[in-house]
């Protein structure tokens, strides 16, 4: 792995008057690794995910992603990312190719790169026979491919995953998370938060959030080393329940 | 006694075949869940039992009376906790339960001992806003709210979705709770390692029920001897090592590891292993595993598929 920061915050600071959403939080993500932000629900994600993601300016503290200040330089941070939701915004009517090229043009590409791109990544995820279906009348775990691609067809550094699996069979969750393997192998770096434990386990690394900082963070490994554990699940609780609070 | 009978229901929306003719039963004071993923059938499923929408085809009985008929007894004695909050959020804690209990003819007070356990939670917010509310509190409210007519039947539709780890535990131990007080309850979930804190299950899949069981012997009945795989390499070239093993019968990351099944009956661990270290893998770990729901569940869905 390289050892290239792509996101790197010191003590990242969201206030939302009195209320610190976000308490000075550091942690650094490097190239072509797969991080996993966990945390309960009210911890702080969701605010510092749009911190990272050039929604929201911070209050203090400093932060880059993808080389770029999270205080000045947002829309560059917009442009140089992925992003992809849960309810991923694609348009129903449009066919697969279609809502591959509109993304992909609203990222600033032009006609010759959406025409290769699209159909490279058409023909890798084997869908090029149904590249004219519109997207309502394919399955769900087909949408989730085609999300996906289109949050990475502009080859951003880092894609910024938002419980990209919930609701979703066992089956399609585990292909999708072949996706997550197979980008970053080749160094597309992953940023993602789930609600499944053992998806955190696939992960090189995660930070858990309680109460606006970061409460645990290391390799799955080192994490149930740390807090005695068998698995994710139990560490998740442990670091929730405040036992053995481990601050970075 | 089957507080529910559900014999060959069926339910299409349009071309969409939602559920494709399901029988099962619900016995008196058991936790019967619906494990499945979205678009599996479970919300119309609840839907069809709690009244609010009609069956196409099947016999369907809730405590012996039939939805589509006797839908004003079954309204009456049954709690509906629906997947999205839909309770009035300009309204306040006490003013959403009082509209609640009026409706139904009774008083906080007269379900108090049912409510206790959970209402203590939000009594303090009392006069706050539900709209105002944490995700947790307004789900207590919620559920306070399907209570306050002491139902004898209580449907929970995904209480547990988009909701972290700990408070889920927290949700559970409260629907144990409930069980005390003599309620029988179906609560439906995407979540397959909450199918071991139910009585019995139904795992659906695609508008089918793949499998009826205790969750014990629902998590025993893969059929397979399963391994659990690790080496230092990492589970990206693992898979795609063992995807190109011969005699693999599946293989899918499970946490921190593998699990793999083989074609071949007897115990090959010595074979994979030397496989593995032909392609360079080194400190390989084979172990035979037992198997869980989310195991069982995999193996149903690829049968039905083909």
């Amino acid at each position: 792995m390289d050892s290239e920061k792509i996101i790197e915050t010191t003590k990242l600071t969201k206030a939302f008057g009195d209320f610190k959403a976000v308490n000075e939080i550091s942690f650094d993500v490097k190239k072509g690794e797969i991080f996993g932000f966990l945390g309960a629900n009210g911890a702080g994600k969701s605010t510092a995910m749009k911190m990272l993601t050039g929604l929201l300016s911070p209050t203090s503290g400093e932060a880059t992603v993808a080389g770029f200040d999270v205080f000045t330089q947002q829309e560059k941070i917009k442009k140089n990312i992925g992003y992809m939701s849960q309810k991923f915004s694609l348009y129903d009517d449009l066919s697969l190719l279609e809502n591959i090229k509109f993304f992909g043009g609203i990222y600033g590409l032009s006609k010759e790169q959406l025409n290769e791109r699209g159909n490279t990544m058409i023909e890798r995820l084997g869908l090029s026979d149904v590249r004219n279906k519109l997207l309502k009348e394919v399955p769900l775990g087909w949408k989730q491919k085609i999300a996906f691609s289109v949050a990475t067809l502009h080859q951003p550094k880092i894609v910024f995953l938002d419980e990209p699996t919930g609701g979703v069979d066992p089956i399609t969750r585990r292909q999708f998370w072949e996706m997550i393997y197979e980008a970053a192998d080749n160094g597309t770096t992953v940023f993602v938060t789930t609600h499944y434990m053992d998806e955190a386990e696939y992960c090189n690394r995660i930070s858990m959030m309680v109460d606006g900082r970061i409460a645990g963070y290391g390799s799955p490994k080192e994490l149930k080393s740390d807090f005695n554990s068998e698995n994710m699940d139990e560490v998740f609780v442990k670091i929730a329940r405040g036992e053995n609070y481990k601050l970075q | 006694m089957a507080v529910i009978e559900v014999k060959n229901l069926r339910k299409s929306y349009g071309e969409v075949k939602a559920l494709k003719g399901i029988s099962f039963d619900v016995k008196q004071n058991e936790i019967f869940g619906l494990i499945g993923p979205d678009g599996a059938g479970k919300s119309t499923l609840i839907r069809i039992l709690n009244s609010l929408i009609l069956s196409d085809e099947g016999h369907v009985s809730v405590m012996g009376k039939d939805p589509n008929k006797q839908y004003q007894y079954i309204r009456n004695h049954i709690g509906y906790m629906p997947g999205r909050f839909s309770l009035y959020e300009d309204l306040s804690v006490k003013e959403n339960l009082e509209f609640f209990a009026t409706i139904f003819g009774t008083t906080i007070k007269k379900s108090y001992n049912l409510i206790k356990d959970i209402y203590q939670q939000i009594e303090p917010f009392n006069d706050r806003k539900a709209g105002a509310l944490s995700g947790g509190m307004k789900q207590k409210l919620a559920l306070c709210s399907a209570l306050i007519h002491y139902p004898k039947v209580l449907f929970l539709d995904e209480p547990t979705t988009g909701v972290d780890p700990v408070s889920r535990k927290e949700f559970w131990q409260i629907i144990k709770g409930l069980h005390q007080h003599n309620i029988t309850i179906i609560v439906s979930t995407p979540y397959m390692d909450e199918a071991d804190l139910c009585d019995r299950v139904a795992l659906m899949n695609d508008g089918e029920i793949l499998r009826i069981d205790t969750p014990q012997n629902v998590a025993s009945s893969l059929g397979k001897t399963l391994y659990a795989l690790e080496t230092n390499e990492g589970n990206y070239k693992l898979i795609k090592a063992l995807r190109e093993y011969p005699y693999m019968d599946s293989v899918f990351p499970f946490g921190e590891k593998l699990h793999y099944t083989d074609q071949r009956e007897n115990d090959i661990s010595s074979e994979l292993n030397s496989y593995l270290k032909d392609k360079g893998f080194s400190k390989i770990s084979i172990e035979r595993i037992a198997s869980n729901t989310e195991d069982v569940f995999i193996r149903l869905m690829n049968n039905q598929k083909q």
